[in-house]
């Protein structure tokens, strides 16, 4: 059970807010601590309000990094945090390569 | 813990009541029971804002909200929504096509919307990318497409920002009357919340709860899935459809773009988890391909799949129940519920403090079926 109407402690902006956290969809400090915030309490929540972890690389460079920011502002262990859910196809895929799923003989 | 109106379900549907209630002074309270907010259909869906193709008893909610709401939207919940109103395409390659767009077309045209049937010429010149497959389409210009996640997600911000009482891993399992009107929400670990009004917005799941007062509504899950490509440099903002269905989608504001999947096999998917099945996607890129050759390069970088709460006569039911005072249905939406969401969190908070809705919502009762 998750009240999103508990207390946080109040946003004060901190010199390292510009630091760009999730490469692939620029996006920075700031304004992962503004979204959660905002109500975004899980990692779910952060990645589908911000796009972070969405990008080319799928999260791989910036999903421990969103998970601390996270936790340290709601003031809870990264831990108890569950992590979002992982996408097929994993890897971009073209669509010219994905669509040729089955073997089909020349006509 | 009291609330003047209880919300089951924090899906858009949901969290749009409660931004209206709590912009009313209303005291409300939503339960959710995913840890995540928004975490079935609301947050997996395509983003179409269409009145074409739309059956007529829920044009007025479509068309309401594209006159009235989405166009202020992102001021509304101090969130870009990504509203792109820039007309839908839907196209057609085969006589059987044509025969099907024209159908569509001259119902919707007598309810009074400017859809209308263009060739396939006419619908390159809108969107040059098409192939010469296309040889007839319906444009409807004033259609559109927005952004889901920030939609869901802005209401959900707001109506928390404005006072609502919002509570997520709070499973409702049972409704329960008091002299005669339900007041009782109760939770799989147990909690009671009681309010005077009970606002069910849980998606399919709304058939189990709504039972425990005595009350069905035929719906069926089915899967949808979807699809996103990296983001490439604009090409087109048209919101994309085909008379067969086998896909639709746009291009976002992001660059990316968005596809919705039909493989024929949506209604016998696996209960549980929604998952993406093996086949849909890439049935879905031939499909694409074959009308925009020049996406046969781009990147697919995710696929997901959500349920949606397919009603029996595919309309949403957006009642109050006779038999069951206090209590209000909104459920059914059938795989199109994102781009009536709007209206449909007015009329609902309308209906909750007693007031005459913006909409006429007759056709939609809960008993109809009967
Ligand atoms: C893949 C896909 C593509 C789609 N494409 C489009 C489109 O292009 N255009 C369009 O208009 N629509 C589209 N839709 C449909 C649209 O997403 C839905 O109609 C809309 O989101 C419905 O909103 P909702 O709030 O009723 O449902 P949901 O978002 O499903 O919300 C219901 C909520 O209730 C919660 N809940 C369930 N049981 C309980 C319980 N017991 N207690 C408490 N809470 C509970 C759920 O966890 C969920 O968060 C699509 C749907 C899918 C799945």
């Amino acid at each position: 059970m998750n009240d999103r109407n508990r207390k946080l402690k109040p946003f004060v902006p901190q010199p390292d807010d510009d630091l760009i956290v999730c490469r692939c969809e620029e996006i920075t400090k700031g304004e992962i601590r503004r979204a959660v915030h905002d109500g975004m309490f899980t990692l779910t929540e952060i990645r589908r309000y911000l796009r972070t972890g969405m990008g080319l690389c799928q999260g791989q460079t910036c999903t421990k990094l969103v998970k601390g920011i996270v936790a340290r502002e709601l003031g809870v262990r990264p831990d108890i945090l569950e992590p979002s859910t992982g996408r097929a196809p994993m890897r971009p895929i073209a669509m010219e390569v994905l669509a040729k799923d089955r073997e089909e003989k020349a006509t | 813990m009291n609330a003047e109106v209880i919300i089951v379900g924090g899906g858009i549907i949901g969290c749009a009541a409660a931004y209206h209630l709590a912009k009313n002074g209303v005291s409300v309270l939503l339960l959710e029971s995913s840890e995540n907010i928004g975490d079935g259909g609301s947050t997996r869906n395509g983003g179409g804002v269409r009145q074409s193709g739309r059956d007529p008893r829920e044009l007025p909610l479509i068309m309401y909200a594209i006159q009235n709401i989405w166009p202020k939207l992102s001021d509304m919940l101090d969130t870009n929504v990504e509203y792109c109103q820039h007309g839908n395409l839907r196209l057609g390659s085969t006589p059987q096509h044509k025969a099907i767009l024209e159908g569509l077309t001259s119902r919707a045209a007598a309810c009074g919307l400017d859809v209308r049937m263009i060739s396939g010429d006419e619908a390159r010149q809108l969107n040059p990318y098409l192939s010469e497959e296309v040889s007839c389409a319906s444009w409807c210009p004033t259609d559109g497409h927005a952004n889901p996640l920030m939609a869901t997600m802005g209401y959900y911000k707001m109506a928390r920002r404005l006072g609502a009482h919002i509570i997520s891993g709070e499973k409702v399992v049972e409704l329960r009357k008091i002299k005669g009107a339900v007041r009782q929400a109760v939770t799989v670990s147990g909690n009671v919340y009681e309010g005077d009004t009970i606002i069910l917005a849980a998606g399919y799941e709304s058939r189990f709860i709504a039972s425990t007062v005595g009350i069905d509504i035929p719906m069926q899950p089915v899967l949808l899935e979807t699809l996103v490509t990296e983001a490439v440099a604009p090409m087109f903002w048209q919101m994309l459809g085909t008379a067969d269905a086998d896909f639709y989608g746009h291009q976002t504001e992001h660059g990316s773009f968005v596809f919705g999947l039909n493989s024929g096999l949506e209604p016998y998917a696996k209960p549980g988890k929604p998952l993406s099945t093996s086949i849909a996607a890439s049935a879905a890129c031939r499909g694409i391909m074959r009308y925009f050759p020049s996406l046969s390069k781009i990147k697919v970088v995710r696929s997901w799949a959500g349920w949606m709460d397919s009603c029996a006569d595919h309309v949403p039911v957006i009642s109050k129940v006779e038999e069951v005072p206090g209590l209000i249905l909104a459920c059914g939406f059938t795989g199109h519920g994102f781009g009536i969401a709007p209206a449909v969190g007015l009329v609902l908070s309308q209906l909750a403090m007693g007031q005459e809705t913006a909409v006429d919502l007759s056709a939609l009762r809960y008993d109809r079926f009967q």
